[in-house]
């Protein structure tokens, strides 16, 4: 069977300096994989190819077959910023992306199609409200709802919950799961959490550290679903898996740091107790080494 | 003198418009000296609010501190802050917002040795080669390092971290995590750090201090992390420990998540994080109350 989405030996430089090089990546249809990797590595990048806004200086990518050349209707993407219209209600925001893609429906037709989608992602009673207006997670629902109603092939995920805090976070995770579930599209998702990531997807690719960042070991999560965040720390393959992707981009997909050696001085000297006066009646105070300070109560261990 | 920081009884009311609230209620902890504490709990449990009684920042309404055998009135450079938003300012390098603490604090040594001081620990955190830039030339994580070394660069007796790393994306905060570990190792310091990141304070921690919701927060649970230092990441995510107290302290995060607000049936909990609400006095702290009370 032919993969339904493939990335071939892609790569990508911006003035000069190497971001991506030789991304490889095949995803079947209706699977849901997601690549994990440090911030400013490349992620984006790899999104924006995929969606068509950017061009690969080499290598190709094909989507059923045909190659990516302009941004298109059958990718749908969620930016991390949601990337909301902010003088359009929600309503609006999704009736826009809907009247692009299919302009010749109904208005009625147009009307219950935005309606259903503003449920789904349970914003009914936010339905006339700005994106101003919203909280964070809210936003982020919206900005799903806009994707998924356009009914693309591909759903691109760009780190759609690194702007939120922890609790809407898993509340959004769990959503994405509910939605996913329900018609079982193709999903990239992108994100820096590893958790997430193993949460969600049924692959799991680093992406190693920029320059030159690459694609790292695909690694299949066989855990059945619905995955529970809690139970899933006594599972042995979550625990593999996780420390698999930890490793690696620790280890041989982490930061290169250059290592310089320097000289350091570190004086020994004591800080100074500030609420006690500056100067003395002998005159001006000295510093006080370490190596002059008598006896130091000292705790032992054990 | 085994207790090296005492915390007794600490409580703290805010006076609002429907009455008193009371965050903080009989809260009792006690550290040794060079131990590695953490605070977890959810946002607005209150655990930034003992933070910042600890730091000085924030006027105490019962209860009192102690380090040192000192009791502790008002702020003072004893105790090394990082806050969750570096707090750098703008119109210094990093090399100088260090240094600004360092002059106070060693004002009785020679500027080379000053100097010398800040250059360690900016070394130290990885920016050797970016001390002389300006905070906007820096990256998040990078902000963040110059906050560490500005900490540690004070030589405090305790340290005290309000979610350093709560910012940062969770691989930026695995790697400074190490950079913290490498210096507390180094000076060994007593520290107290609030999170609620769970992984987080299984790396870093010798005991986990869960805080009950608030209103009226106090200690829940106490979790001893077994982990033998020096620690390293693999090591800890291979220890047959790890998942079993991951799954014990997520347990406890999320059933008092529950029991308080009854998460999930409205879409998403909406409260905001402010993220410069820990360097503020308490004039924003009653937010977050009120806010915990909407249904």
């Amino acid at each position: 069977m032919m993969p339904f989405l493939e990335i071939k030996d892609v790569s990508k430089s911006f003035a000069g300096n190497s971001v991506l090089r030789d991304i490889n990546l095949s995803i079947e249809k209706g699977e849901f994989v997601a690549i994990v990797g440090y911030s400013g590595a490349g992620k984006t990048t790899l999104i924006s190819l995929v969606a068509g806004l950017l061009r690969p200086d080499a290598g190709a990518l094909t989507l059923n077959d045909l190659e990516i050349t302009e941004p298109g209707p059958d990718r749908g993407v969620v930016f991390q910023n949601y990337s909301l219209l902010p003088w359009l209600t929600v309503y609006e925001n999704i009736l826009l992306a809907v009247e692009q893609v299919s302009p010749n429906w109904s208005a009625t037709k147009k009307q219950q199609y935005v309606q259903e989608h503003i449920e789904l992602v349970n914003l009914g009673p936010a339905r006339d409200k700005r994106p101003g207006e919203l909280s964070g997670g809210m936003r982020q629902r919206v900005s799903l709802a806009r994707a998924l109603a356009m009914n693309p092939q591909i759903l691109l995920l760009d780190e759609p919950l690194s702007a939120l805090d922890a609790l809407t976070r898993a509340t959004l995770q769990n959503e994405i799961e509910r939605i996913w579930e329900r018609d079982r599209k193709t999903v990239v998702l992108i994100t820096n959490d590893v958790d997430e990531g193993i949460l969600l997807a049924d692959r799991i690719i680093p992406l190693s550290a920029g320059p030159g960042a690459t694609l790292g070991p695909s690694i299949p999560i066989d855990i059945p679903r619905p995955r529970d965040r809690k139970a899933l720390n006594h599972e042995p393959r979550y625990q593999k898996i996780r420390r698999e992707v930890i490793n690696f981009l620790l280890g041989e997909g982490g930061k290169k740091h250059t290592v310089v050696a320097r000289k350091l001085v570190l004086p020994e000297i004591e800080p100074e107790d500030l609420s006690a006066p500056r100067t003395l009646a002998g005159g001006k105070r000295r510093a006080v080494r370490r190596s002059e300070i008598k006896s130091e109560p000292v705790e032992v261990d054990g | 003198m085994s207790e090296y920081l005492v915390i007794d009884n600490l409580t703290k009311v805010y006076q609002t418009a429907k009455g008193p609230a009371v965050i903080v209620k009989d809260f009792n902890l006690r550290i040794k000296q060079g131990e590695f504490v953490c605070l977890i709990g959810h946002s607005g449990c209150g655990k930034s609010t003992v933070l910042s009684m600890v730091a000085g920042l924030n006027e105490i309404s019962g209860g009192g501190i102690i380090l040192a055998g000192k009791e502790l009135v008002g702020p003072g450079p004893d105790r090394g802050i990082v806050f969750q938003s570096p707090c750098l300012l703008p119109w210094m390098t990093a090399f100088e917002n260090v240094m600004l603490g360092v002059n106070q604090v060693f004002y009785t040594a020679s500027k080379v040795e000053r100097r010398q001081i800040a250059e360690y620990y900016l070394s130290v955190v990885g920016l050797a080669d970016a001390m002389d830039k300006f905070p906007a030339e820096l990256s998040q994580g990078m902000r963040q390092r110059a906050g560490i070394a500005r900490a540690f660069a004070l030589a405090p007796r305790m340290l005290l971290l309000d979610e350093p790393f709560g910012m940062l994306d969770s691989l930026t905060r695995m790697e400074l995590q190490q950079v913290l570990l490498e210096l507390w190792r180094k000076n060994k310091k007593t520290a107290l750090m609030v999170t609620h990141d769970v992984d987080e304070a299984l790396f870093l921690a010798d005991r986990i201090v869960c805080m009950t919701n608030g209103p009226e927060a106090e200690v829940g649970e106490t979790v001893e992390v077994p982990f033998p230092r020096p620690r390293e990441r693999k090591a800890v995510l291979e220890h047959p420990e790890y998942y079993k107290l991951r799954e014990q302290l997520i347990t406890f995060l999320e059933e008092r998540a529950h029991r308080k607000s009854g998460a999930g049936a409205s879409p998403g909990p909406t409260t905001p994080i402010s993220t410069s609400r820990n360097n503020r006095k308490e004039f924003s702290k009653p937010t977050l109350v009120v806010t915990s009370t909407k249904p």
